[in-house]
């Protein structure tokens, strides 16, 4: 079980592992948005996209919920990764007033 | 939740975390902290993560230089078992007008004057520190190495620990609906899930500072005002430390990724924090021009939170003539969470009725009304 744990990549971005999440849970991190801020899980380039289902279905688990019950994290623009020099050109020349 | 507790916190910020704390290391125990949504969720968590002491009036030095050698030691201090990525890569500021460099000048002055090894440089000192950095329009810099960068999230929960180890009740997902005030005392916290009976009341709710304050008769001169900031991916090590200017700042985390931000001089007030296209491509446009290496690197993430703006941008701290047991620890300006740790220490004496480590006359909010405005220049 402990080697499953340990073994398990939830957040591939952060290297997060099954067994920390299970821990912070039990540590008492119990919403999407408190586990993310302790350990950055979905704060890499996917933007939770791979891990945020995982972590709410063990969340459920944990507190004994309806995974419907359990809060999603406020969506945060942009919906996909934009590089920061076609943004300056996009926006011209003009200063904003 | 208790019924009734020596002194009750709103907010679960930096601010009341740090309090919390420091009142039960004081011997206050029986305290109380009521956060409506998940602890430092508001401005502390939606910060740039960064600490200086390189401010401009003498006062708000010396809050920063006592807030930061609090810091530099909390691990220890807090007993934490994580890490709080303490990194002094230092606050290079970008001037571009001579009147700009003539007060960063005083401002050197002052700093040294207090103990603060702050400098100021040629651009060429300048590219030797972040050489990705392009020169044109720049004048010179200040540079201060102390200053930089540390995670939020860490530091709030490192106080909130070691806060509950000493006894303190936090309590998330409550919200403080009204408080009641009896001849002129502050009486009972009533909250969507229950009273506290309680004769004190710490005000360090941020952005609803204003609101909490309508709740016992107090109008707060307070502008809670939306700051947009964005993250990229995380890349390798490109600039050291935090750039800043008055059309932007610019920081590398530890990590790898990039936080940048500004605030718009035409923001409304309210404790709206949505996030707009327009921020994006306008910050693009002024990082890439001074930072043309970021170019490449793709933004993530965008959000944003309050600058609680004071009438003199400093903060207010202390009791309110009005209501008795009503304390104040409010209106930031943009620096809650670098001016954390003292405010913790400041509040716990001054609610304990102890000598306070600085003098904090000054920062009454009662100096509005005597026309004693502080008036903070160096503010980005």
């Amino acid at each position: 079980m402990n080697n499953y744990e340990e073994n398990t990549i939830v957040c591939r971005c952060e290297d997060i592992t099954l067994k920390e999440i299970r821990g912070l849970i039990t540590q008492g991190f119990e919403t999407l948005d408190e586990v993310k801020r302790i350990c950055r899980c979905g704060m890499g380039p996917c933007q939770g996209r791979t891990c945020q289902q995982i972590v709410m279905g063990e969340i459920a688990k944990a507190t004994g919920k309806d995974i419907k019950d359990v809060k999603v994290s406020t969506f945060r623009p942009p919906v996909e990764s934009i590089k920061l020099g076609i943004l300056a050109e996009a926006a011209g020349g003009e200063d904003e007033k | 939740m208790k019924s009734s507790a020596d002194v009750v916190i709103i907010g679960g910020g930096i601010s009341g975390l740090s309090t919390a704390y420091n009142l039960a290391r004081l011997g206050c125990r029986d305290v109380v902290l009521l956060e409506k949504d998940s602890l430092y969720s508001g401005s502390t968590g939606r910060c740039a993560a960064a600490f200086r002491q390189t401010f401009g009036l003498e006062i708000n030095c010396l809050l920063a230089k006592k807030s930061y050698e609090i810091l530099v030691n909390l691990i220890e201090l807090l007993d934490y078992h994580r890490d709080i990525e303490l990194r002094q890569g230092g606050y290079l500021w970008l001037l571009r007008t001579d009147k700009e460099v003539e007060l960063y000048r005083k401002n050197v002055q002052l700093q040294n004057s207090l103990g603060i090894e702050s400098r100021l440089i040629t651009v060429k000192e300048a590219l030797k520190i972040v050489p990705h950095l392009n020169p044109e329009g720049i004048k010179a810099c200040t540079f201060h190495q102390k200053d930089g960068h540390v995670n939020p999230f860490h530091v709030s929960q490192a106080y909130a620990e070691a806060a509950r180890r000493l006894g303190v009740e936090i309590n998330t997902f409550i919200k403080v609906t009204d408080i009641k005030v009896e001849n002129s005392r502050i009486s009972e916290v009533i909250t969507n899930k229950g009273k506290v009976a309680t004769h004190t009341v710490l005000n360090a709710a941020g952005p609803f500072a204003k609101d909490i304050g309508r709740m016992v008769g107090v109008e707060l001169p307070l502008k809670p005002e939306r700051h947009q900031i964005l993250a990229t991916e995380p890349v390798e090590p490109l600039v050291e430390p935090m750039i800043i200017c008055t059309d932007f700042y610019c920081t590398q985390e530890p990590h790898g990724s990039f936080l940048m931000g500004y605030g718009a001089p035409s923001e409304p007030e309210g404790t709206e924090v949505s996030s707009t296209w327009k921020f994006l491509e306008e910050i693009a446009k002024r990082v890439c021009k001074i930072l043309p290496i970021l170019a490449n690197i793709r933004v993530v993430r965008q959000w944003a939170g309050s600058y609680t703006m004071t009438p003199d941008a400093a903060p207010i701290y202390g009791p309110v003539p009005q209501v008795e047991g009503f304390y104040l620890a409010v209106g930031f300006s943009g620096h809650g969470f670098m001016l954390g740790c003292i405010t913790g220490v400041l509040m716990a004496e001054c609610i304990l009725g102890k000598e306070t480590t600085l003098p904090l006359d000054k920062f009454n909010v009662g100096r509005y009304e005597r026309g004693e405005l502080l008036k903070e220049p160096a503010v980005a």
